[in-house]
């Protein structure tokens, strides 16, 4: 079972990611499941309603406004970065986060690299599926790089001005 | 001037430590080129035709005495003993070794310079009008707004990822010297009529393959909205703008596809959604931003100095630099100093350690230890009392600092094009080169007045021919160098684009369409004229003729 790394009360730590990654072709498993936004809009309801875990993976061209409705049923919603280079799913993180008020998990999937550990965090993601098989340890060292930061964002760090206060 | 506390200096030290790191990975072989590239483009080094290129941010385009001097350390120590001062404000050192950049960057975090977000698709260094808190023309000091927009923008976690680079440009003076309608975002400080000051915002212009005068989204902004209005922008463009061809990624491409009034409608939907007090920045930090860059120690001094007249008189040299390169201060007795980096025959912004150092003594001593870059590749010393001004321009002088050219034909914008640029088609630093020594007669070049010639090496404009009076875009034909001319563009206040003239002709043949060009203005030009509105009154016909005359 592929591992995750997890952010809690400020720790990273290794966790099994139980839920299973399901491509729109692919025959429903068991147990809890991350979809495809369309499949979640078909099956979802239906999955929820008998009580399953259910996820929802957003690449990075649609709108987390569309799932706006059905976050509060949501135990995980995936962002995808098809390449480390694309940062549409910083806002789709920050939005979900500050705007629709999901308290779910925000997990960033696809070429997510430690360089970026930081600013994920920042941006309300808070369970990653490393690409570069970083470690919980060299996740935690690149995502508190910087003793300080300039401006606010999904976090609660105090940006510079406040710690000048 | 804004000075770094221990906040600011922690966050350089924490990114020169971490860019050591990927440096000690790519030198033992744990990184392959192609995985520490995006690493060392988040620290301004690019890999050129013949060595690594490092350009380190000049925040606004604004330093100290200390850290022009360096400046000049390490184009000594690290380089071959010159930097080039680039149309961003910013500064480049084109033949770095890889394994001296950690030390460089430990150096430059001495004096609270650094790399970070001089290269990749983040928000670049603000550029802003290099009179900035000198000329009597400003409604406010846009180095606020610039070292707002510094430090929000820097490591923004949201926008560290744009589909593209993102420049902004920044002026509060009626005549533009930031180019702020061909940058990604141009805000101009205005005051409203009932007295308020806020930002005309214009968001999409830019050159490149694409050139666009960006449009006015809004024409009046409070400065306190600041932030939020720019997250707002920041984040439609981050989320719509295209990712699939770099040529259409910039801001100018969504803007246009979109539709001024429906970008704009994006945006203002966004920004109502957005909390303002999560957003924008307290009152007290506003305050406490500007109260760096309060007013100078300005003496009371009256607005003649005798001293300045008698050598003025005394010195056709002293009195033509004072026509050209002098610009009126808004304290009476002081001056604004353009100091050219345009001699005849040097490379168009390049400047040696020893002059950098010269500079940097002057400024100290006569300059209120404040030197400027501007966006044409000259430096600037804001703020020199008219009784120095001998002094200063007999310094100058000895150094090959005193051309006076500002505005005029030898004046020149290039690129550092095929003689370093790995994207080049052509070379720009000759052709700049012969253009300035034909027009090396200052008499004549007084006489021609303002004329801005810009010179790009390939089609990604980094010279900024589109907004040329006379632009000069470099090409490759079937492996020769071609030189395409083009007329009547401007970066100013006025911008426009600038139109191609014919066809494209070899590298020998340009200081005499140049010539020929002027020749056909000097004839028909009308009283006070600049070559731009003759161009703009008369259109292309005169001057295609004059250029392509022999062709027929």
């Amino acid at each position: 079972m592929p591992t995750l790394i997890k952010l809690a009360e400020g720790r990273f730590s290794a966790a099994e990611d139980v839920f299973a990654d399901v491509a729109d072709e692919d025959v429903l498993p068991d147990g809890p499941v991350i979809l495809s936004l369309t499949r979640f809009q078909a099956d979802g309801d239906a999955l929820v309603s008998a009580g399953r875990p259910v996820g929802v993976r957003i690449q990075a061209d649609e709108a987390v406004e569309d799932l706006a409705y059905d976050l509060p049923r949501l135990a995980v919603v995936a962002l995808v970065f098809p390449k480390y280079r694309d940062g549409r799913a910083y806002s789709s993180a920050a939005l979900l986060r500050q705007r629709l008020g999901y308290a779910g998990e925000v997990r960033a999937i696809g070429d997510v690299l430690r360089e970026q550990a930081g600013f994920m965090v920042r941006c309300g993601i808070d369970a990653f599926a490393p690409a570069d098989g970083s470690t919980p340890e060299g996740w935690a060292a690149a995502a508190g790089r910087y003793r300080h930061v300039y401006q606010r964002a999904v976090d609660a760090r105090p940006p510079a001005f406040e710690e000048r206060g | 001037m804004y000075r770094y506390d221990a906040i600011d200096r922690e966050l350089v030290a924490d990114r020169a430590a971490e860019f050591r790191g990927q440096v000690a990975r790519r030198l033992a072989g744990e990184l392959t080129e192609d995985q520490f590239k995006p690493l060392r483009l988040m620290n301004g080094l690019y890999l050129q035709l013949h060595a690594y290129m490092l350009r380190v941010a000049i925040p606004y385009g604004s330093l100290d005495s200390r850290q022009l001097r360096r400046l000049a350390h390490i184009a000594r120590t690290w380089d071959q003993g010159y930097g080039h001062f680039t149309t961003r404000q910013n500064i480049q050192f084109n033949w770095i070794k890889l394994a001296d950049t950690p030390d460089i960057l430990d150096e430059l975090a001495r004096v609270d310079l650094h790399a970070i977000q001089t290269s990749g698709n983040c928000i670049r260094n603000v550029t802003a009008d290099p009179y900035a808190g000198a000329t009597a023309e400003e409604i406010d000091d846009p180095r606020v707004w610039s070292e707002v927009i510094r430090q929000w923008s820097t490591l923004h976690p949201e926008f560290s990822y744009l589909p593209r680079k993102f420049k902004f440009a920044v002026t509060a003076a009626a005549k533009d010297r930031t180019a702020a309608r061909v940058h990604d975002i141009g805000l101009v400080l205005r005051r409203a009529r009932d007295g308020s000051l806020g930002f005309e915002v214009i968001v999409g212009g830019g050159q490149g393959r694409t050139p666009y005068v960006g449009p006015t989204i809004r024409e009046h902004l409070p400065v306190d909205s600041l932030l939020s209005y720019l997250q707002a922008i920041l984040r439609v463009y981050n989320r719509h703008g295209r990712r699939d061809n770099i040529y259409k990624a910039r801001i100018k491409i969504l803007v246009a596809a979109l539709g001024k009034d429906e970008f704009a409608r994006q945006v203002e939907e966004e920004w109502s959604k957005i909390e303002a007090s999560q957003a924008d920045l307290p009152d007290t930090e506003l305050a406490r931003i500007r109260a760096a860059f309060t007013p100078l120690d300005f003496q009371t001094l009256p607005a003649r100095s005798d001293a300045f007249e008698a050598a003025r008189t005394a010195s056709p040299a002293l009195a033509r630099f004072a026509r050209n390169n002098v610009k009126p201060h808004k304290k009476a007795g002081y001056a604004i100093v353009e100091v050219s980096l345009k001699a005849p025959g040097a490379t168009p912004g390049d400047a040696s350690a020893d002059q950098m150092d010269l500079v940097a003594d002057l400024a100290e001593r006569y300059s209120l230890d404040d030197v400027r870059v501007t966006h044409e590749q000259n430096l600037v010393l804001p703020h020199v009392k008219l009784d120095d001004l001998p002094t200063v321009h007999a310094a100058l002088e000895s150094a090959g600092l005193a051309t006076p050219n500002i505005n005029l034909i030898s004046d020149i914008i290039a690129c550092p094009g095929l003689d370093y640029c790995a994207l080049a088609n052509a070379r720009a630093i000759p052709i700049a080169q012969a253009i300035a020594r034909r027009f090396e007669d200052a008499d004549r070049a007084e006489l021609i007045g303002e004329l801005k010639i810009k010179i790009s090496g390939c089609i990604n404009a980094c010279g900024h021919h589109h907004v040329g009076n006379i632009g000069i875009l470099g090409v490759d034909k079937k492996g020769e160098e071609f030189y395409q001319l083009s007329l009547g563009g401007s970066g100013q206040e006025d911008a426009s684009l600038a139109q191609i003239l014919g066809p494209g002709m070899s590298a020998d043949k340009v200081p005499d369409a140049i010539e020929a060009l002027v020749g056909a203005y000097l004839a028909v030009r009308q009283g006070e004229e600049r070559f731009l509105d003759t161009v703009r009154r008369l259109g292309m016909a005169p001057f295609k003729e004059a250029v392509y005359a022999d062709a027929h």
